[in-house]
């Protein structure tokens, strides 16, 4: 018996620190969305209702458990049902669904309305990063993640933002009404930000639709909720949203920069130069699969160091890199990468861990044949 | 109806030779042929409990790896390939392998005792589907050491992530599913037919125990949804082996397609691993209340309503994929529904409890365990039944909580009730009392402290089925982490209490509880092989 009031004891001082758990940031975040602050709400609202049932359940189960027992001599009653009783907790636990269904119903309305956006961005996913596309704009860029290896493996000290940090954000105008048009290249993926309260599956062959008005600056972390393979703990979402001025400079500065990367198309590439670009292309895009150094993860993904029907066959390697293996993992590259950073990946692949090629291609080669392929 | 037909007398089909009367005259094969031939429900019964029990710690182990690999930050012990690849097999293998397989065992030994019947109507089937059971689970045990590894895309195993990005051994993985369910669908035949024509003469549907309700009402659910099951992944063998698109948006079709298929099998799957522990419960909370269950009637056609309820939910599972708005809310008000017939058995159960005359045997105390926690796992159901607010929740550690809540503290402990209720009535012997205390307060404490810090973890943003996490969600892991140990580690204590109970201990009666009022306690404690040779008489007011 004693234990029996440790355990309950115990229950109580849980239930009187609930509240201290929720100050202290343990709780769903209010977020910064109207949306975000209405979801809170209605998870805020169940959660008491759920609280204080609880709380009569189980003070009525504990007091019988205390009051009725059998040490003490107590003598069981006889009654065994009560239709009147039976009716009144079927019905309360009826009318309190429907008191809570109506608010449900007039939020989800809301986040169903996706029409008159200001913005329109495609989101994909890809195993394991996001693709984000500013429709309309000419601006699209990968996001990948920008926590190192050294900090995974326990080499470096992990920093503030381990594993919510990516090398290029994306960025969205505060107060406007921005539609996230969402799917994806390969596998299901989920893109999720807790304090925009948007969580929407990218599924391959569909566009799901989300919107999102964020009402402060700032920088809003979250990451991929959808199990989409073996890096899926390492694909996060990052959103840094600022004032309307500073997004329309920012989308002047991100024109310039991607000009710029895919600058040099026609003039002719060193081995230096292609093997130095190709090494940074393939450490952000090729290594999650086929490794650092090449050696792959058999049988899924096929090691590239000494692979040598990839190095009897640079037509083939790079048809494979352009256009993806259907039915297989490999993803296309052709709108992801640009032809520059196509030539100096294969050529990176052909020349490096022990694989002496010693071919290269040309970006201007590259070019020509995305330009046969779109014809 | 049925229930006038007296059951079958002649017991020349209820064990492997000859049977019952002729047993003097042909000795029945010993050692390993002895448990591959028998027909016996007891024996079949001990067979399905002893072969969960092993997959609960198979399963347990793979569940201690991903804890361990999340003790802290980083990834320290495994890759993230072979991580996948043990929350997926944790996920099937206590499904598949652990929980239904437990409740299998239990109907086994028990509906035939409950019911005055003297075997399972379908003896030779019953010997089938148990060994089915080992050839599944070994195949699919073995698809860990295949090239590429075992199945790594979560228990759900949604498409494409499990076609086209699918390590080969799937195929391995799909057959063993296949012998799996063929298993399931056949033992639950087995029960049905047992229930509705071997029944005590003057024992009428509504006088039948709960735990026999229950599982009627489980078995056709069963028989309801393990076809949809076979179904889907007879889908994806056709999408990796023979160059179809059900699920391949290249080819034309529909990875959502994957999703309503499984989860239409997948929802009543989940009430099919916790009815069985609702007659469970509803048979030791009385009996230890020295008072009859409260409404019975009622609990009857909630357990009914749960399971009508269960082929209209199962979108809430996808919320977030993109559904148009009205199937949003129509999924989200039937889900709001199952409350009510849920929460209608809490009440019964607890208006059982008051003005009885309450003794606190294990049993007992795990019963009322799994009052409590069944309930927190039903509130934080109803608050993800809230689809605005599931938007939030989805994909998290809160669902991973939620379940686990339901399904560990839930019907673990529901079948950890049943084993100390009946494991006197089984070997003859009650359990050792005071291992059974430490084995239920290290299990209560290590499974709130696996799974309680779980709902905060997920909703401070922590997705679930992840390898490694970022830095604010460290304490709940390291919590968890520590929970799970203590919890895997008391679950020796009850294997240590079954060999004890199985060689010796304090001698039980008949009536081995002093409350206990149901058929089984009209049988010696152990009962012996055969039972209810001829009909036992009846008295229904039981009820």
């Amino acid at each position: 018996m004693r234990t029996l009031l440790v355990w309950m004891a115990g229950g109580l001082t849980s239930a009187a620190l609930t509240p201290v758990a929720l100050a202290n940031g343990w709780n769903m975040p209010v977020g910064v969305t109207a949306l975000s602050r209405d979801i809170y709400s209605l998870h805020m609202i169940i959660f008491w209702i759920c609280v204080v049932i609880g709380v009569i359940v189980f003070g009525a189960m504990f007091y019988s458990l205390f009051r009725y027992r059998h040490s003490r001599g107590a003598k069981a009653a006889t009654f065994h049902e009560h239709t009147s009783v039976e009716v009144i907790w079927t019905a309360i636990p009826l009318l309190i669904l429907v008191g809570m269904a109506v608010p449900a119903t007039a939020t989800l309305k809301n986040m169903y309305d996706t029409s008159e956006a200001d913005l329109d961005i495609m989101v994909t996913g890809q195993q394991w990063r996001w693709r984000y596309e500013y429709l309309g704009e000419d601006v699209a860029f990968t996001s990948n993640l920008g926590t190192s290896r050294e900090q995974i493996s326990g080499a470096d000290e992990k920093g503030e933002h381990y594993l919510l940090e990516v090398d290029e954000p994306l960025v969205l105008p505060v107060g406007q009404k921005v539609r996230l048009l969402l799917t994806s290249d390969d596998v299901i993926h989920s893109w999720w930000v807790p304090d925009l309260a948007v969580k929407q599956d990218a599924i391959p062959g569909f566009v799901n639709e989300n919107w999102v008005r964020i009402e402060e600056p700032g920088i809003y972390r979250g990451q991929c909720a959808e199990l989409c393979g073996k890096d899926h703990a390492f694909m996060p979402v990052v959103v840094e949203a600022v004032e309307q001025e500073r997004f329309d400079e920012w989308l002047v500065e991100r024109k310039q920069a991607a000009a710029q990367a895919a600058a040099g198309v026609d003039r002719e590439w060193s081995m230096e130069e292609l093997m130095e670009r190709g090494e940074q292309v393939y450490g952000a895009v090729c290594a999650s699969c086929h490794q650092p150094d090449g050696s792959g993860n058999p049988p899924v993904f096929p090691a590239l160091a000494g692979n040598q029907p990839m190095l009897d066959d640079l037509d083939w390697h790079v048809d494979t890199v352009v256009n993806g293996v259907s039915g297989a993992a490999m993803p296309a590259f052709r709108s992801t990468l640009n032809a520059v950073e196509i030539a100096a990946v294969v050529t990176y692949e052909r020349n490096a861990w022990g694989n002496e090629s010693g071919d290269s291609v040309q970006p201007s080669e590259i070019a020509e044949r995305l330009a046969d392929q779109s014809e | 109806m049925a229930s006038h037909l007296p059951p079958k007398p002649t017991p020349q089909h209820s064990t492997a030779t000859a049977g019952g009367m002729a047993e003097a005259e042909h000795p029945r094969p010993s050692g390993l042929m002895r448990w591959l031939l028998t027909t016996n429900h007891k024996e079949i019964g001990s067979l399905y409990l002893i072969f969960s029990l092993t997959m609960f710690f198979i399963g347990g182990i793979f569940a201690l790896v991903v804890r361990a690999e999340l003790f802290q930050p980083g990834l320290q012990l495994v890759r993230p390939e072979f991580f996948n690849q043990m929350t997926t097999m944790h996920g099937l293998i206590m499904v598949f392998g652990a929980i239904m397989p437990a409740f299998v065992g239990l109907a086994n030994w028990m509906v035939p005792l409950q019911i005055g019947a003297p075997d399972m109507a379908l003896p030779r089937l019953n010997n089938f589907s148990f060994w089915l059971l080992p050839v599944a689970f070994t195949l699919l045990l073995s698809t860990l050491l295949m090239p590429g590894g075992g199945p790594n895309f979560g228990w759900t195993f949604y498409a494409p992530l499990s076609t086209t990005y699918a390590p080969p051994s799937t195929t391995f993985f799909i057959l063993s599913l296949h012998i799996a369910g063929i298993s399931s669908i056949l033992g639950a035949i087995n029960i049905i037919a047992t229930i509705l024509n071997l029944r005590a003469p003057g024992m009428r549907m509504m006088d039948m125990p709960l735990f026999v309700w229950t599982w009627l009402i489980t078995a056709f659910l069963l028989i309801a949804v393990m076809p949809v099951l076979a179904g889907v992944i007879t889908m994806m063998l056709m999408d990796i082996n023979f160059g179809t698109s059900f699920f391949n948006a290249a080819g034309g079709g529909d990875p959502v397609l994957f999703q309503h298929l499984f989860w239409f099998f997948g929802h009543p799957e989940v009430y099919i691993m916790i009815l069985p522990a609702f007659g469970i419960v509803s048979a030791i909370i009385p009996t230890f209340c020295r008072k009859r269950l409260f409404g019975y009637a009622s609990m009857v056609y909630a357990t009914a309503a749960i399971a009508i309820l269960s082929f209209l939910v199962w979108a809430h599972h996808m919320f977030v994929v993109g559904l148009p708005l009205v199937a949003e809310l129509f999924f989200m008000y039937t889900t709001m529904l199952i409350a009510v017939p849920t929460g209608v058995k809490v009440f019964n159960w607890v208006a059982t409890m008051f003005r009885g005359s309450i003794s606190f045997e294990p049993p007992m105390l795990f019963a009322l365990a799994f009052v409590v926690q069944f309930t927190v796992g039903g509130f934080s159901g109803l608050m993800l039944a809230i689809s605005p607010a599931d938007f939030q929740y989805h994909d998290t550690y809160f669902v991973v909580a939620h379940f686990h809540y339901v399904l560990v503290p839930g019907a673990l402990f529901a079948i950890l009730a049943g084993a100390y209720y009946w494991l006197p009535k089984w070997t003859g012997h009650y359990p050792h009392l005071r291992l059974s205390q430490w084995h239920f307060w290290l299990s209560v404490i290590g499974v709130n402290l696996t799974f309680f810090p779980m709902h905060f973890a997920g909703l401070a943003g922590m997705p679930r089925r992840i390898p490694d996490y970022a830095l604010q969600f460290a304490d709940f892991n390291l919590a968890s982490s520590l929970g799970a140990i203590l919890f895997g580690a008391s679950q020796l204590l009850f294997v240590l209490v079954i060999i004890k109970c199985v060689r010796g201990g304090e001698k039980a009666p008949a009536r081995a509880w002093e409350g206990a009022e149901d058929l089984e306690w009209s049988v010696p404690s152990p009962a012996p092989l055969h039972t209810f040779e001829t009909p036992p008489e009846f008295h229904p007011h039981q009820h």
